[in-house]
């Protein structure tokens, strides 16, 4: 049985459709992560999951009943806002607590509850301060610890790590994959619009644009195998190149692409030739912007330091099966081929 | 034409102190009369000459007074808390939930908030003789409830809307009730802006007189502006300026002292009762 | 099954709560606002006298506009449209309204002005700005009334020495100088309100744009009238509007300060005169309704010409 379930969920601000025929299955124990730009509904989607906005249509199901009329509460669910959302006056007890006086446990229960979840975050020696006495870090911890303290059957993660500043964004983001590890059982849906928090965490990523699933997978399936062209250009960074015009068509597509990652750049020969518009030195990798002169801008990743400069001529050169092929409608046709010569019609 | 710096400066802070001078003067000019005693009250004296208490004794001794003080404070208190009561939880609907007609709801409020008071009179009139509370406080507390209930529910939506919305999504999350977000979470974030709204209404109560003047038609039953405006002499050559200067003075400077105590927070409380265009 | 589409249990408690948490509200205003104005309006109609509200009779507008024919011919006008005291009462609160309103603003703009400067002292200056704001209506009225006194009044001593005036004046009871008392007095009391919220719309204005303009040589005078001005005027106007409305009713100031004076007589003293004073219930009720409508209408063009949006978005 899905642990949580969605049948051609619907929803409408309005006479705005912002959610349109969404269907999703989540198992039980799984950690899922809504990754889309801006506006695509990841966060809208999470909301109606939670029960903080009505369902317009469709069905919602949790550990198979049907909830889409059910208390937030009532739902079995705890959620971590982006903005901790700890209540200011009270200490990182009560705000741990307040959830299960309301749910009416015994006084007993609430402490043994509320010292183990603090015991699991290591924020034991806070419990007496307010929350402005903490720090970032630790209200995240305090705030996902008002949420275990629910003893949820799902988790609910609104861009949690959004407000820490990068190096603490790390350690957190480990932390919350310990803690999927520990809580076992317990399904974990996860929204975010950063990809690599998204690839790292995710057992399957459901990625969302303009308010449809565009594909459901593991991180490496939508890497590798993505659906549409828009999933080939949101999952991986740097972000994938496209070619259109008379190149692909040619092989009968659309759209080449290509990952700066599958791609070789020598001086003396390749399959595009072009100039170099600009190099950006990592330290680690190098990237490459070539003009090309037949296929447009194309950016290249090289491992390592390189001595190219801008106004150098160069060729740029796929790697073996690594051109993706799309129609018209961003589909992917076939899968990835091609190679350090053209290979049309290959088909 | 460009001044040098020190006539610029000179001229700026003339202006100031004339702004001070003016500010102050007239209540300065009540204690100084209020301590003179006697025939000294006749001669105009720019500086003070007596410190005599014998005007507020007279007051205070007067028995009535005293009484009349205690019924502004009754009237001002009770308002005050019925309608933050009344108000707090209106203001949550007004500025959290959504429905139909909140907009037009939130329009009639502000309405009432300009309502000329003496459109009501006669038929408030005849409410509060209908009711028994003719020469009551408690009518009063009732009419009063025209000008502090718009106010406050007024100023605490323009608050509340601007409390973070994911605050309260966690307490619902968390199993709160409507009722419980509003005494738990809200109430103790709120309780600035609950102190200076209260403190407004408070004195807007505290200085009515049309009501206070129409409701009640007995001495000792009056709030202190009326018991002030109808404090006369004998007749008409024998008004006791200096008993009238004495009880001003015991009535204002306790206003004053809180105005200035929270002058800051008023500004803030009375910019988003008025300027909320 | 359970139903697809529709609200959520969520929404709808939150709107039953809504709706419960408004209701006490609600019914306390519609006793103490909505049903007062409905009978006053009644009575206005009716030939009801103070002690005989409950046998109140209907007379149509014989209140307002009234012809009594004489029947010889002859005939006269009766009823508060032709009343020449109403009108005097409407002109004095019209007058009052603009003259105090406009000084108000005037001194409001000038001291807020001043106190958005950064000096030594500024904040001392800024609580003692406040006093008048902090004393009640009717202590102010009294104070002035003294300092106004005709014979001990230090504001003609003042004057005197100052050869200013030749001899003294009887300020709150001198028809000529009346009104010239209650507006000194309600402006003295009102332009601290002013220059708060007026202060507060220049406090809003970013530092630096007065920088950049500095930077571009801007002088102080066009400083204002460009870049002040402009960015503080929706923030004055609006005040102004509350002080026109406000001025509009204006009862206890005058009626302390210069009672039974028809040169200072306001609508709502008219009104209050009539019905508790001259025992003409029904009378002051109609009057009470016609400044209610004056002031309706005022009220509804304002928030129809700023297009108020009560409804702040939020999410």
């Amino acid at each position: 049985m899905a642990s949580v379930e969605l049948r051609s969920v619907e929803k409408s601000f309005g006479s705005v459709e912002v959610l349109h025929d969404i269907n999703l299955s989540l198992e039980k124990g799984e950690f899922i992560v809504f990754v889309g730009p801006s506006g695509c509904g990841k966060s809208t989607l999470l909301r109606l999951i939670a029960g903080l906005e009505d369902i317009t249509g469709g069905e919602l199901f949790i550990d198979g009943t049907c909830v889409n009329s059910v208390l937030p509460a009532k739902r079995g669910i705890s959620m971590v806002f982006q903005s901790y959302a700890l209540y200011p006056h009270m200490n990182v007890y009560d705000n741990m607590a307040f959830g299960l006086e309301q749910a009416r446990l015994s006084k007993h229960e609430i402490d043994r509850r509320v010292r183990e979840a603090a015991g699991m975050l290591q924020i034991e020696q806070y419990l007496d301060r307010k929350p402005k006495q903490l720090s970032g870090g630790q209200r995240q911890r305090v705030a996902i610890g008002r949420a275990i303290t629910r003893q949820p059957k799902v988790f609910l993660f609104d861009e949690p790590l959004s407000n820490l500043d990068a190096a603490l964004r790390v350690d957190t983001r480990i932390e919350i994959a310990r803690l999927h590890k520990r809580l076992t059982g317990t399904t974990m849906v996860y929204v975010t619009h950063d990809q690599v928090e998204a690839m790292t965490l995710a057992d399957r990523i459901v990625v969302l644009n303009a308010g449809r699933i565009e594909q459901v997978g593991t991180p490496l399936e939508l890497y590798e195998q993505p659906a549409s062209r828009f999933v080939a250009g949101f999952i991986g960074s740097p972000r994938m190149n496209f070619i259109e015009g008379a190149e692909p068509a040619a092989a009968g597509v659309h759209a080449l692409g290509v990952r700066p990652e599958h791609l070789d750049v020598s001086r003396t020969e390749g399959r595009w030739k072009g100039t170099v518009a600009l190099v950006e030195k990592l330290g680690s990798d190098t990237f490459i912007h070539v003009t090309t002169d037949t296929s447009g801008m194309i950016n290249a990743r090289a491992v390592g330091n390189h001595g190219f400069q801008a106004g150098d001529t160069v060729f740029v050169t796929p790697r073996e099966g690594s051109i993706h092929r799309f129609n018209e409608d961003g589909k992917p046709v076939g899968g990835p081929v091609g190679g350090p010569v053209a290979e049309e019609g290959s088909e | 034409m460009t001044f040098p710096g020190w006539i610029k400066t000179s001229a700026f802070y003339a202006l100031v102190s004339a702004i001070v001078l003016q500010a102050v003067f007239p209540f300065y000019y009540a204690i100084l009369t209020s301590l003179e005693s006697g025939q000294s009250i006749f001669d105009v004296n720019y500086l003070p000459q007596a410190a005599s208490l014998a005007n507020y004794w007279a007051m205070i001794s007067d028995g009535v007074f005293g009484k009349q003080i205690l019924n502004s404070v009754f009237v001002a208190t009770v308002v005050v808390f019925i309608s933050l009561f009344l108000a707090v939880t209106a203001a949550y609907a007004l500025s959290r939930i959504r429905f139909r007609g909140r907009g037009l709801l939130l329009l009639t409020i502000l309405s009432v908030s300009m309502f000329p008071q003496i459109a009501v009179l006669s038929g408030l009139f005849e409410v509060i003789r209908a009711f028994g509370l003719f020469n009551s406080l408690w009518s009063l507390v009732f009419s009063y409830m025209i000008f502090t209930l718009p106010f406050t529910v007024w100023v605490l939506t323009t608050f509340m809307r601007k409390l973070p919305v994911e605050i309260e999504e966690a307490a619902i999350v968390d199993g709160a009730s409507s009722f419980t977000i509003i005494w738990r979470i809200f109430l103790p974030l709120m309780w600035p802006a609950m102190v200076t709204t209260g403190l407004l209404a408070f004195i807007h109560a505290w200085n009515e007189f049309l009501f206070a003047l129409t409701f009640l038609s007995t001495d000792s039953q009056r709030t202190v502006p009326v018991a002030i405006a109808l404090i006369s002499g004998l007749s008409e050559f024998e008004i006791p300026w200096g008993n009238i200067m004495a009880a001003s003075v015991i009535v204002t400077l306790p206003l004053v002292v809180l105005v200035l105590i929270f002058q800051r927070k008023i500004v803030s409380g009375l910019t988003a009762g008025a300027v909320k265009g | 099954m359970a139903s697809n589409a529709g609200i959520s249990t969520l929404s709808r408690q939150r709107i039953v709560s809504a709706w419960l948490f408004l209701t006490p509200m609600l019914l306390v205003l519609a006793s103490v606002a909505a049903y007062p104005l409905i009978r006053t309006i009644y009575f206005g109609f009716t030939d009801a006298s103070i002690d005989l509200i409950a046998e109140a009779q209907w007379v149509g507008f014989r209140n307002y506009l009234e012809y009594l024919d004489y029947g010889d011919g002859e005939g006269e006008y009766f009823g508060l449209l032709v009343d020449a005291d109403w009108w005097r009462a409407v002109w004095n609160t019209l007058r009052f309204t603009i003259i105090s309103v406009f000084f108000e603003t005037l001194f409001g703009l000038v001291i807020a002005l001043v106190l958005n400067r950064e000096f030594r002292g500024r904040s001392l200056v800024r609580a003692a700005v406040l006093i008048p704001w902090a004393i009640p209506t009717i202590v102010s009225a009294k104070m002035w009334a003294w300092m106004m006194h005709d014979q001990f009044g230090i504001l003609n001593d003042i004057l005197l020495r100052l050869h200013i005036i030749a001899e003294p004046v009887a300020w709150t009871a001198s028809p000529d100088t009346a009104m010239l008392a209650v507006l000194i007095v309600d402006i003295w009391k009102t332009t601290p309100f002013m220059a708060l919220l007026i202060l507060a719309g220049l406090q809003m204005v970013p530092g630096d744009i007065y920088e950049a303009a500095r930077l571009d040589g801007v002088g102080p005078v066009r400083l204002f009238r460009r870049v002040t001005w402009p960015l503080i005027m929706p923030a004055v106007l609006v005040a102004i509007v509350f002080r026109a409305l406000d001025a509009l009713r204006v009862f206890d100031i005058i009626y302390v300060l210069t009672p039974n004076n028809e040169r200072t007589r306001t609508m709502s003293v008219f009104a209050r005169e009539n019905l508790f004073d001259f025992d003409k219930f029904a009378y002051g009720s109609a009057a009470s309704t016609l400044l209610f409508l004056i002031i309706a209408l005022l009220t509804i063009s304002f928030i129809w010409a700023t297009r108020m949006n009560v409804e702040a978005d939020e999410r």
